[in-house]
């Protein structure tokens, strides 16, 4: 199948070593603050509980090309917790998918950056998403798709924990071990948290890893927040075209960073004003990751 | 416990639905609606699969998906020749029509398939949010639409599907008529920009065009010319409509017919033109009268608000069906000839 044709080449996956990877996921969380500022209100604690992972992905695994966004054979990314798009933009801009300046118009009206990702606004978004429970679909579909246009793409799909939810989730795990996706990675942001509680009170997701493994997945379970960790699983991931698809279960902290945040029910969405903001910007300057 | 039966008998076709499911019509069947017993290779869920694979020879975007339904669909016959691009999700029609949107955003052209009541109703948040909304050019197909699929109940009507498809921004919503037009459709949709919502009947809708008429989505295609009233329809109703339109017509009384192909762009120079012209405007439809293409029509009428025009629309009252046979059902709403013909006088 021959759908569209390449301008250049892909770059190759990047080395870059993981202090740098602390200082992108640092990077992530104040970006998160302070774009949330312009609105007003912004989901802080569900971009911390992955700022490592999308730090990783983003600037070491994904062979993509900001200069070529839509390059056919490029590795694709679903951000299927489209509520954790504020923190991806700062990485799109970052990386040169667009100018950071744009980032000041979040949220306001006519803005390409709403809370949710919109990819036919903003080049670098694979797809758009806010509806929970898609996600693995459509990256189903995007690794039947490419493996039919003989690209070696991986795909890539994070989900919240919570969101496993969703049945439609379950539909998309059984066709991509059904169509062998080898390709087809979701990583499961296990925060433990969704909006009104923790997932085990609301209700129980675990075992998440005996639940995909069940579906005819091969599982992987890690602290989402330890990077040499994150890039030794992510390193050691089969690439086939036919074959078990890929789950890493990251086990992480909702509002991982600041303290007042982690694990608190009371921060899905907030915003933070006046000393609180500052506070909050020096405990992520001085703090870990 | 009354078993006292509704009006509308049906004996012609209520002994065996099972080709419904098995994709087979060759039951020696003549549809209630259909005076000339029609050929069971024109109707059109038997020319959807072939067609898209006489299409996919030339285009390898072309893809074709299904939820356990291709043997109704005849979607197998796309299999036969294309298994690589064909996929069956099982029964799972959200994953279905998601798993398409994702093939269609790295270059694909899906055609995703099954009973219209699962598609546009249990799939209605996927096709706005994952295939409309970003503009992926799946082509979500629900066929047995309507009541076409009788006794098997409410849970496989899709009464709701026209009024919910409309209201979605950015797609298109098409309705086939018979094989011919089902083929111009599906040839016209490939390259249509944007996500589209195509509205198969039972697979044994006769024949109203003898050859594929030229399909432009946002326009109609006037059947048959008349002055005194005309009559809009669209998929299975046109046939019986224009029945209807030729009794008349022994009577004298010149019935323009409009098939309303196109539900979603609207042709309304066409509507506006048969108000001027014909004074009159029946809109029949298999379908909940609420918000249907009948009520697109109104819309249109109102806001043209011409001087006494009158207008009735025709359809499945605001109501869950009874238990029947199809065509006993479409005797009992008036959606066959007859009945159409009888709506038609009280307007005239």
């Amino acid at each position: 199948m021959s759908i569209a044709t390449p301008v250049r080449e892909l770059p190759g996956r990047s080395k870059v070593p993981f202090e740098v990877l602390e200082e992108k996921a640092r990077f992530i969380r104040l970006e998160t603050v302070r774009l949330t500022r312009i609105a007003g209100a912004g989901h802080y604690s569900a971009v911390f509980s992955c700022a490592e992972l999308l730090a990783a992905l983003y600037y070491r695994e994904l062979r993509i090309d900001p200069r070529e966004p839509a390059h056919p054979a490029r590795d694709r990314f679903v951000l299927s917790k489209g509520h954790a798009a504020i923190g991806l933009y700062p990485v799109l801009a970052d990386l040169g998918f667009y100018e950071p300046e744009l980032l000041e118009s979040f949220t306001r009206m006519g803005s390409p950056f709403g809370d949710h990702p919109d990819m036919k606004k903003i080049p670098g978004i694979d797809f758009s998403s806010g509806s929970l429970g898609h996600g693995l679909s459509v990256g189903a579909g995007m690794a039947l798709a490419t493996r039919l246009a003989g690209h070696s793409a991986n795909v890539w799909v994070m989900t919240g924990d919570g969101e496993l939810g969703e049945g439609q989730i379950w539909e998309a795990a059984m066709a991509a071990a059904h169509h062998r996706l080898g390709r087809l990675r979701v990583i499961v942001d296990a925060n433990q948290l969704c909006i009104d509680g923790f997932t085990r009170d609301v209700m129980a997701v675990e075992p998440i890893d005996e639940r995909f493994r069940a579906f005819g997945w091969d599982v992987h379970r890690i602290d989402g927040h330890d990077l040499p960790a994150i890039l030794a699983t992510f390193d050691a991931l089969p690439s086939q075209d036919h074959g078990a698809p890929q789950c890493i279960i990251a086990d992480t902290v909702k509002g991982r960073g600041v303290a007042r945040m982690e694990l608190s029910p009371d921060w899905h969405v907030g915003n933070l004003v006046g000393q609180d903001y500052d506070d909050v910007v020096a405990e992520l300057e001085g703090g870990q990751g | 416990m009354s078993t006292q039966p509704l009006t509308g008998t049906g004996e012609q076709d209520w002994q065996d639905q099972s080709e419904v499911f098995n994709g087979t019509a060759d039951t020696g069947l003549r549809d209630a609606r259909s005076s000339d017993g029609n050929d069971t290779r024109q109707i059109p869920a038997f020319v959807f699969g072939e067609e898209l694979a006489d299409l996919a020879e030339e285009d390898p975007r072309i893809v074709v998906l299904t939820a356990d339904l291709g043997r109704a669909s005849r979607a197998n016959d796309f299999r036969e020749r294309h298994p690589e691009r064909f996929f069956n999700t099982g029964i799972a029609e959200k994953n279905m029509i998601t798993m398409a949107a994702g093939m269609a955003s790295a270059g694909c052209v899906p055609f995703a398939s099954t009973f219209a009541s699962f598609a546009a109703l249990l799939g209605a948040e996927q096709i706005r949010t994952d295939c409309a909304y970003p503009r992926m050019p799946v082509r979500v197909v629900g066929h047995h639409s309507g009541i076409s699929l009788g006794f098997y109940g409410t849970s496989h009507h899709s009464l709701e599907d026209l009024g919910i498809m409309r209201t979605i921004a950015d797609l298109t919503v098409v309705a086939a008529t018979d094989a011919n037009h089902l083929r111009a459709v599906l040839r016209a949709a490939v390259d249509h920009p944007g996500a589209m919502y195509i509205r198969l009947g039972r697979g044994r809708d006769p024949q109203v065009y003898e050859t594929p008429p030229e399909v432009r989505f946002g326009r109609s295609l006037t059947v048959r010319e008349g002055g005194d009233l005309t009559i809009i329809s669209v998929g299975s109703t046109v046939h019986p409509a224009l029945e209807a339109a030729a009794r008349l017509g022994e009577h004298g009384i010149g019935v323009r017919v409009i098939d309303m192909y196109s539900i979603r762009p609207l042709d309304r120079e066409a509507i506006e033109r048969a108000a001027r012209e014909t004074g009159r405007i029946l809109v029949v439809e298999e379908a909940n009268l609420t918000n249907g293409l009948g009520t697109a029509v109104g819309e249109v009428l109102l806001e043209l608000g011409l001087p006494g025009v009158r207008f009735r629309k025709h359809g499945v009252p605001d109501e869950h069906v009874p238990v029947g046979p199809p065509a006993a059902l479409y005797a009992h709403y008036r959606l066959d000839a007859p009945g159409i013909e009888a709506v038609a006088k009280e307007l005239l």
